[in-house]
């Protein structure tokens, strides 16, 4: 959608979002650091299936300036309970199975730390950050997720 | 004597994935009568096509923060309606 733009709202420039594959050495180098001993990372990937339903395809949309503040702000929330580095990203768009939609990535002085706020950021992005995907199935039907009821049976009725 | 003003709010209002495609649009501007709510704002677009099919429950945010039916709207608001969240 276009670019939501109201003169309350800050104009965010986007940090977490990406339209772009997401490249996971660049996460690394961002939080890599000589005091960081133990690096945790995640990747979410486009799965081939769900519901014992065959997957081709995800379309990942997101409203931007809100998703980017709440990213910014479980980073930040990560970085001060563990004291570590942590870098995030949320892939926008059309993905194919096998790519990744989000990745993070944790360091800290040691493992525990980098494995606990890496956990913490990928479950809060998933509870928190509004992002939306529908998923395209190989039998041809289309689904949001998480919308019961809301998906292809409406897209047909409105074609 | 006594003159009556009606004063209005305008708000522009997000609608997102399930729910644009649900009310086939993805922005919209609402105006409504002042002193009004989110609650107010939800119930003039479940009037619109289709909206009577809109959850009974909606999250929604107001200038990117998520408030209840109760918030209260001022002209230039941004009030989004998040459905189930699905990232990851």
């Amino acid at each position: 959608m276009s670019s939501p733009c109201s003169r309350h709202l800050p104009v965010v420039e986007p940090m977490f979002l990406t339209r772009n594959p997401i490249e996971l050495e660049a996460l690394l180098s961002e939080v890599q650091d000589p005091t960081r001993g133990g690096i945790a990372s995640f990747l979410g990937t486009v799965r081939d299936h769900h519901g014992g339903r065959g997957v081709v395809r995800l379309e990942y949309s997101a409203y931007g300036p809100m998703a980017e503040a709440e990213c910014a702000r479980i980073v930040t929330e990560a970085k001060s309970r563990w004291d570590c580095g942590v870098a995030l990203r949320h892939r926008i768009g059309t993905l194919e199975v096998g790519e990744a939609a989000v990745a993070v990535v944790a360091a800290a002085s040691h493992r525990e730390a980098a494995f606990a706020a890496c956990r913490y950021v990928i479950e809060e992005v998933k509870r928190r950050v509004p992002i939306w995907k529908q998923e395209f199935f190989a039998d041809g039907t289309v689904e949001w997720v998480g919308s019961e009821g809301s998906g292809s049976p409406l897209r047909g009725e409105a074609r | 004597m006594a003159e009556i003003v009606l004063t209005t709010v305008t708000v522009r209002v997000l609608l997102f994935a399930s729910y644009a495609e649900l009310l086939g649009c993805d922005a919209l501007e609402l105006q409504l009568e002042s002193p009004a709510t989110v609650a107010d704002a939800i119930e003039r677009l479940r009037s619109q096509p289709r909206g009577n099919r809109l959850p009974p429950k909606l999250l929604c945010a107001l200038n990117l923060a998520q408030v209840g039916p109760g918030a209260r709207l001022t002209s230039g608001d941004e009030l989004a309606l998040l459905p189930p969240l699905a990232g990851g």
